[in-house]
């Protein structure tokens, strides 16, 4: 059994199919518009303190301020000596749902660290820029904080971001920063574990 | 003799620049004014050595891409019909001013010269006719373009054309009873009386359903929004689809004259033309120039300046009245077909004959 729910039009009373009146109310709003960003306007230009006449941003020079949760283009975190922070864990490749990142684990000359990234490759025109690596990423390695809004190219290839594009423009962490943040971690995991086992 | 064609000619150069410098400035008008209305700033980055002049400069750059871009001509196109149908769109325009009064007659050492390029005694039938000429460019570019789309396009816009041209005539019916002329200078001279000595006879004012009328279907005419159905620019294919250049340019620039030959129009059938209110000659007050306010109050004025003020007078008239169309363009949303058809025929005529009923009454009954 369907339900039918009648649909009753609105039926346009007398004033309003008149039809001048109606436009009339439009033509005001529109005018009040232009008079008064007319108004705003020249008062700018004489120095005074009006509203800005506009909602537009003059947009290569001026930019709207992004949010510091906004996703744009990846970087991969430095260590103080200017190797990588990722340990290859591969946690991130697993993580994107677009496969979109290729890890090539290497052994790391650093005795202290397990793997390093041999080759980190990541092919942005299959990105959905959805964020997973870098939340799944233990060492907070991987971020999507670079702000870079304007990711054109001229060829395929460009879209292929190698280890080192990835890292040349991200900026050495200092090494206190570095360990307070791991320590911070660790207490975390600490609690979890204890957390875990009723203590 | 050679003075009169000297005289004629500067006339024709004198319209001629006011209408192309006109249209020059509404290209420029349309972005700024719909920018301001849309809370936006408008185009303003075209600049010559840095200087921009609040974006004048980006109708040159317009200008200048529209001539250098390639005129293309689709295969099996008729190319002479392809290449007259601007010239026809764009020609009567320009034609249809030289009827109408800029300004009034004036004396100069003697000379009587009428500030009116042709004094026609049937000046509206002239308007009118170089009017529906337009419609010839329109179909032609359909026509010519060996498109189908073009040509529906193009059948579209004569059928909207030919209707409104209609609702044109017979509100201008109106007002041409009520001056008992199709003269437009005698029209003008006309609305310098005055209703009960104080109300000025204008055609707004004694015609104002002619005007009501009169004012869409001139938009109509032009083929601007919300009459923009010919066009379509966003989504339905129109008649200038295989246009490109300059010759489309000639399209856009006929339609800009058309608003300002529009304004003109009005202002000289419905805003008393180059008249001030109150505002006499020394030929119509017994040699007191100046304002003869209803209250018996006299300012006198040089004959000279009274000339300069009803230039002037006719000249912000016509700004307005583009400012007024600009404002209509961006305001309204357009016509679905049958509603732009329903309009014209059954609406706008009936209320158009009723009118010319109750004119040619009063009329008949004042008399």
């Amino acid at each position: 059994m369907i339900e039918v729910k009648p649909v009753r039009r609105v039926e346009l009373s007398l004033w309003q199919k008149t039809y001048y009146p109606e436009l009339w109310k439009g033509f005001v709003v529109t005018c009040r518009h232009f008079f008064v960003n007319l108004g705003r306007h020249i008062g700018r230009s004489l120095g005074m303190k009006t509203k800005p006449g506009r909602v537009t941003i003059m947009y290569p020079e001026e930019r709207r301020p992004i949010s510091p949760r906004w996703r744009g283009r990846h970087r991969l975190m430095l260590r103080p000596d200017g190797a990588p922070r990722c340990v290859a864990c591969m946690m991130c490749e697993t993580a994107c749902p677009d496969n979109c990142i290729y890890i090539t684990p290497g052994e790391s000359p650093d005795g202290r660290i397990e793997k390093y990234p041999v080759a980190f490759e990541i092919d942005l025109l299959r990105c959905c820029f959805c964020g997973l690596c870098a939340e799944a990423c233990p060492e907070d390695a991987i971020r999507m904080d670079t702000g870079y809004l304007e990711l054109a190219g001229y060829a395929r290839a460009e879209f292929y971001l190698d280890r080192e594009f990835l890292m040349h423009d991200s900026a050495p962490t200092t090494h206190s920063q570095y360990a307070g943040e791991l320590e911070g971690r660790a207490a975390l995991r600490v609690d979890l574990l204890k957390l875990a086992r009723g203590h | 003799m050679w003075l009169d064609l000297g005289l004629i000619v500067g006339k024709i150069a004198v319209v001629f620049i006011g209408i192309i410098a006109g249209a020059f400035v509404l290209t420029w008008a349309e972005r700024k004014q719909s920018a301001l209305m849309s809370d936006r700033i408008g185009a303003n980055r075209a600049a010559i050595l840095g200087i921009k002049l609040m974006g004048i400069v980006n109708s040159v750059a317009d200008a200048l891409k529209m001539i250098f871009k390639e005129d293309f001509l689709p295969p099996k196109g008729l190319r002479f019909l392809h290449a007259a149908a601007p010239v026809f769109a764009m020609f009567p325009v320009f034609m249809t001013f030289a009827v109408l009064p800029f300004g009034p007659t004036i004396t100069v050492g003697g000379k009587v010269i009428p500030l009116q390029i042709l004094q026609l005694d049937v000046g509206m039938l002239y308007l009118l006719a170089f009017g529906s000429i337009a419609v010839y460019g329109v179909l032609l570019a359909g026509w010519a373009s060996n498109n189908k789309y073009t040509l529906i396009g193009g059948m579209r816009a004569t059928a909207q054309m030919i209707s409104y041209e209609l609702i044109l005539g017979l509100s201008l019916i109106g007002p041409i009873l009520v001056y008992g002329s199709l003269d437009p200078g005698v029209m003008a001279t006309a609305q310098n009386g005055y209703l009960w000595g104080w109300i000025p006879k204008w055609g707004i004012i004694v015609q104002p359903i002619a005007f009501l009328l009169f004012l869409p279907a001139a938009m109509a005419e032009t083929k601007r929004c919300p009459f923009d159905l010919p066009e379509g620019e966003s989504e339905i294919i129109g008649f200038a689809t295989e246009y490109s250049g300059m010759r489309w340019g000639m399209f856009f620039l006929g339609e800009f004259a058309e608003i300002v030959v529009l304004a003109a129009v009005l202002a000289t059938v419905f805003l008393g033309s180059y008249q001030v209110p109150f505002l006499f000659d020394a030929g119509e007050k017994l040699g007191m120039a100046g304002f003869h306010f209803p209250w018996g109050a006299y300012l006198p004025i040089a004959e000279w300046a009274v000339v300069a003020l009803r230039i002037l007078s006719f000249g912000v008239k016509v700004l307005i009245l583009m400012w007024l169309q600009m404002q209509i363009r961006w305001t309204y949303p357009r016509f679905r077909y049958d509603q732009l058809m329903r309009v014209s025929w059954r609406e706008m005529m009936p209320i158009a004959l009723a009118n010319i009923a109750v004119t040619a009454l009063i009329v008949m009954l004042v008399a």
